[in-house]
């Protein structure tokens, strides 16, 4: 298994959104390739044909009646909401158009 | 440089859609809050649209069945066993920091939609149609934008089309065309300008010719069928005009400004996506049930396209009408209880009557063919009695008039107003003796060598019997009783 | 039986109220000026809601008066673990990024023993969103050993099962992802128990990794556990993986009968070397082995060869649904947001200053193993491992009723004693299993180390057979390994 770089953290820490201090990465980047390393023997564990368990008790989705119930109110809704403007949440601009 | 024109018979666009689809329901596809469109602001949430902790999804069966009507409609494989899986992205619109979708294992696979083009069927290979939960909604208001959520979790379907559309107007041909299949089917209302359709496209070019796609670019926020083929257009335009003066084209996402006529790139500076699906713990396997399958088999109705073959294959409907016809299932349905109540093989004719007075009528109010107030079996009716000759087609047209406006029946003005055409040779052949006995000048003149007064005296029968003469036995009388 | 009501058990509690012996008034402001007394030095609870439960408590009273039945749980203490969510109480699964969150709903669980009659009396401590094996995690404050101050409860259930073990609740409720349940048990000297996958809601607790999560009871005897499992299983339609099965009689299995049971001791957990097993553990259990024989049970070796593979698989499947689950906590509708003048920023400011960091640490381990690329090596294979280990534990099961193991390699140990990471997740060897296989679990106390701490025994029950686990595990409680002592390190009792 790759040993762990500090880009390879950065990355990491960008994509889940995580701003990381220089020390902290440099402790990311020992930790998580320790414990990486101590896993590296699952590479060589025979898994052909075995189905993954997705979920821990084999079922089938439950289906819901397409029924409406109150939703919450406004207010409610947006109690704990650091930055409001009325019933609007702000956040800083953003790019029309979004993600892919 | 070289024409436009010039380069596109060397080169081929390629194009391939990703369109999404609200379905209407009443709740949202994981929990119980509405799906009202343009309430205030973030009043329709809960919990779980609101990616509050400890909420959980729970799936609305009526997504699936609308889902399944789709899939057997477009002809789609339906996997007895498909899963939900998490699509990671951070965006305010996006509560939960993921949106659940459909990943490897989704509904519907190598389906097909055929588009009618040029008066012909033309069929478009279907990837995949895959169930999602839809986002919120940012606006833009200078420094900062607003988020609200209402619109986060409201079903969606993703049909996403094989990259074998080769023209902008096929792309806006397919966007019509499952427009009418969804609305169809009734399970979405699919009001473009609501958003409720909603198309991205992937477009790139090659040489003619070539099998390998070139680069492509996607095109998002194309949100009315005449944007589609616009941006379309354009951005085939802008690539090959790449290429020919040396360029390469890149992979990027381009957004569509309508105002402006052009696209801009909107690549994001910071990073590539990896969205990390997997599937969702929260959600165990969809499983289509044999019950599930047969409810929606037997509520399907007949398709817009069959119908329009068989329009014209049984019914000698023209290729032009029939594709009107089925432009709406609502008309299409008019359509086929008229013809249902007409004894005969009146296709021909009811699309006729349907498509000229009908249609007129309702345009005229302002209305659609659901608010007719002329039921089918009404047109069939009158139909009937124009075919048989009790009145002539002009007496037809008033009849219809009054028929519409009063809601009397036909047959009923008919007697009451004495139009019946009159087709009896002897009562005819008095009237047309005694106007030719009347008018010996008109006669003369005519028999000398002036054509235009035969109008005259077929128009002297008409106003004698208030235009009920049948026209082609009075025409073969004043011939005979004018001498030529 | 003590007249004070500290140490009365769910059962004697309940059966004391609904013959009035006790206003449930009086017995709850008794259990909460005890709280105020001890725990400003044990730390158990985050937050306590005195208004609530006394409000609650008078309705009691009022019903009792009234002659009304006012429920099976009628004036019995309880506290929860703060990543259970609660109307109008704050709820912060002990990370900052929640800190100040009012929630406008109930968790099922919570719904469930408020219309059973219970009293509320606090939010507990954890390892910040259940992310630890010693409470110690927590962003807020440290919970110690009620039998030993010197040393961490356990976790990341430490609070729930400190307040119980130091009679500040008749029973608590935690959750159990992979040993969070049983491990602060057999650490405090008390009972836990991890239902089935499915058994008990888990609307409304705060996700950590959702395809293990399970909420549990934990009390001080086996059938106050069993008693608050029966009140908190149950279909709920706002689960999706909530099982719609009838709930057995568990308030009625603690018989203590083990005859013809057979009793299975997976080789895997009692190797030397596995997880440096400590010694006084291997004696207690082996002492616990020998007694349930004598009572009529068969004890039967049986071999999981894929256990070692447990912690690896455990340690990829609870990070990477964890990255997916925290994704959430970004500051914007709801939680502390950091000051930023750009969306990136915000996101990375809020989450960087927001998460503690055994939470990043799993964030980032979750996230390298879901990246597109990864997937197949990490969690797919460690998918395919949990197939591996169930496949071992159906096995065994067509041999034995019930698997006997210890809790954990150890007992309590001190604070700042598991100085990695890696050490601190290789305590929960024993207890990881059961999460991916779904299987229920439990924790006994079998005894005290010389120097006076719990050691824990651990039952594993076949899927939904919660029953002969509970039974076993009143047989196991009935040998009475702690004696008659009280947690003695605080509290002056
Ligand atoms: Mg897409
Ligand atoms: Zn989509």
């Amino acid at each position: 298994m790759p040993t762990l770089t500090r880009k390879e953290v950065e990355e990491i820490a960008l994509l889940a959104r995580l701003h990381l201090e220089s020390e902290e990465v440099e402790a990311m980047q020992g930790e998580l390739g320790a414990i990486l390393e101590h896993f590296s023997g699952i590479a060589s564990v025979d898994t052909t044909d075995v189905v993954p368990m997705t979920h821990a008790v084999p079922m089938d989705l439950p289906l819901r009646n397409d029924v409406v119930l109150p939703s919450l109110p406004t207010d409610e809704a947006l109690r704990g909401t650091p930055k409001r403007d009325g019933d609007l949440i702000v956040v800083p601009a953003i790019l029309p158009g979004g993600p892919e | 440089m070289t024409e436009l024109a010039q380069l596109l018979e060397d080169y081929e666009p390629v194009i391939g859609l990703e369109v999404h689809v609200q379905l209407a329901t009443r709740s949202k596809i994981f929990s119980s809050s509405a799906t009202a469109f343009g309430a205030p602001p973030n009043s329709l949430t809960d919990p779980v649209v609101m990616g509050m902790p400890g909420a959980l999804p729970v799936f609305n069966r009526t997504v699936l069945e609308h889902a399944l009507k789709l899939g057997v409609a477009t002809s789609s494989q339906i996997r007895a066993k498909s899963r939900f899986a998490r699509k990671h992205y951070f965006y305010p619109d996006l509560p939960k920091g993921y949106q659940i979708s459909q990943f490897d294992e989704p509904l519907c696979e190598n389906g097909h939609l055929d588009l009618i083009l040029n008066g012909a069927v033309k069929r478009v290979k279907l990837q995949r149609i895959h169930l999602e939960e839809d986002a919120g909604k940012n606006t833009h208001v200078g420094a900062v934008s607003h988020v609200d959520l209402n619109r986060a979790g409201i079903p969606l379907v993703e049909v996403v089309t094989a990259p074998e559309i080769t023209s902008s107007e096929e792309a806006a041909e397919f966007m019509r065309s499952l427009h009418r299949l969804v609305r169809w089917l009734e399970i979405s209302e699919a009001d473009m300008e609501k958003g409720q359709l909603r198309c991205d496209a992937n477009v790139s070019v090659r040489l003619r010719g070539e099998d390998r796609l070139g680069t492509r670019t996607e095109l998002k926020n194309i949100n009315s069928f005449k944007f589609v083929q616009n941006a379309i257009d354009h951005e085939i335009a802008r690539q090959l005009r790449l290429i020919d003066s040396g360029g390469r084209v890149e992979r990027e996402t381009r957004l569509w400004d309508a105002v402006a006529g052009q696209s801009a790139s909107m690549r994001s500076k910071e990073e590539v996506n990896d969205y990390r699906y997997f599937p969702d713990p929260d959600l165990p396997p969809l499983v289509v049930d044999g019950a599930t399958m047969a409810t929606v088999l037997r509520t399907l109705p007949e398709l817009p396209v069959p119908r329009f073959e068989r329009y014209q294959k049984l019914l000698g409907v023209s290729a032009d009408d029939a594709r009107t016809l089925v432009g709406d299932r609502a008309l299409a349905d008019y359509f086929d209880a008229a013809v249902k109540a007409h004894p005969g093989e009146g296709g021909r004719t009811i699309a006729n009557w349907m498509l000229t007075e009908l249609l007129g009528a309702l345009n005229a109010a302002n209305q659609d063919i659901s608010q007719s107030a002329m039921p089918p079996e009404r047109l069939a009716a009158l139909v009937v009695l124009v075919e048989t000759g009790v009145i002539s087609g002009k007496i037809g047209k008033e009849i219809f008039e009054e028929s519409y406006r009063t809601g009397e029946e036909p047959a009923a003005i008919v007697e009451r107003r004495g139009v019946q055409q009159i087709s009896d040779e002897a009562m005819l052949w008095s009237i047309v003796d005694r106007i030719v006995g009347a008018n010996p000048r008109q006669a003369q003149e005519f028999q000398s060598g002036k054509d235009g007064l035969f109008g005259f005296f077929v128009g002297q029968v008409m106003k004698e019997t208030q235009g009920r003469a049948n026209p082609v036995i009075t025409t073969d009388l004043l011939h005979k009783r004018l001498g030529r | 039986m003590s007249t004070s009501p500290e140490f009365w058990t769910v059962a004697d509690t309940a059966k004391r109220v609904a013959a009035g012996e006790i206003g449930a008034v009086r017995l709850v402001d008794t259990m909460l000026s005890r709280i105020t007394n001890v725990d400003r030095e044990l730390g158990a609870f985050l937050a306590t809601d005195g208004e609530g439960a006394r409000r609650d408590a008078a309705e009691i009273d009022r019903k009792r008066t009234a002659g009304q039945f006012a429920g099976p749980l009628a004036g019995v203490t309880i506290a929860l673990k703060d990543n259970l969510v609660t109307k109008g109480v704050a709820t912060t699964a002990g990370s900052k990024i929640l800190q100040g969150w009012i929630p406008p709903y109930d968790a099922t669980v919570v719904e469930k023993l408020r219309s059973a009659g219970a009293l509320i009396v606090g939010k507990t401590n954890l390892d910040e969103f259940g992310m630890g094996s010693s409470t110690e995690r927590s962003a807020y404050k440290k919970t110690r050993n009620p039998w030993d101050t010197s040393r961490v409860p356990g976790g990341s259930s430490g609070g729930s099962a400190a307040a119980v073990a130091a009679g500040l609740a008749a029973g608590s409720l935690g959750t159990d992802t992979g040993g969070s349940i049983r491990q602060p048990a057999a650490f405090c000297g008390v009972v836990g128990i991890k239902p089935t996958y499915g058994r008990v809601s888990r609307y409304g607790v705060i996700a950590f990794a959702s395809s293990l999560d399970q909420v549990g009871p934990i009390a001080r005897t086996v059938q106050d556990a069993a008693i608050l499992l029966q009140v908190i299983s149950g279909h709920d339609p706002r689960d999706s993986t909530s099982l719609d099965l009838p709930i057995p009689a568990f308030a009625e299995a603690a018989t203590g009968d083990v005859k013809g049971m057979k009793i299975g001791l997976p080789k895997e957990y009692f190797q030397p070397g596995s997880g440096s097993l400590d010694s006084e553990v291997r004696t207690a259990l082996e002492r616990t082995i020998k007694a349930l024989h004598d009572k009529g049970a068969t004890t039967v070796e049986v071999s999981l060869p894929h256990t070692s593979l447990a912690l690896p698989a455990y340690y990829i499947v609870a990070p990477a649904e964890a990255s997916s689950n925290l994704s959430r906590y970004d500051g914007i509708r709801y939680g502390k947001r950091a000051e930023a003048s750009d969306l990136l920023d915000l996101y990375c400011k809020s989450r960087g200053a927001g998460f503690g960091p055994e939470v990043k640490r799993r964030i980032m381990l979750g996230t390298y193993a879901l990246r597109s690329g990864y997937y197949d090596a990490y969690y797919k294979k460690a998918q395919q491992i949990r197939t591996l280990i169930k496949n071992d534990f159906d096995e065994a099961f067509t041999k034995v009723d019930v698997l006997l193991t210890p809790t954990t390699p150890t007992s309590a140990f001190r604070f700042n004693a598991r100085a990695t990471p890696l050490d601190m997740y290789l305590g929960d060897i024993f207890t990881l299993a059961c999460n991916l296989a779904g299987l229920p679990g439990m924790s006994v106390p079998v005894g005290l180390t010389a120097d006076g701490l719990p050691i824990g025994a651990q039952l594993i029950g076949k899927a939904l057979d919660e029953v002969t686990m509970i039974r076993a595990g009143s047989a196991i409680e009935a040998l009475g390994g702690l004696g008659d002592k009280r947690p003695s390190g605080i509290g002056g009792i």
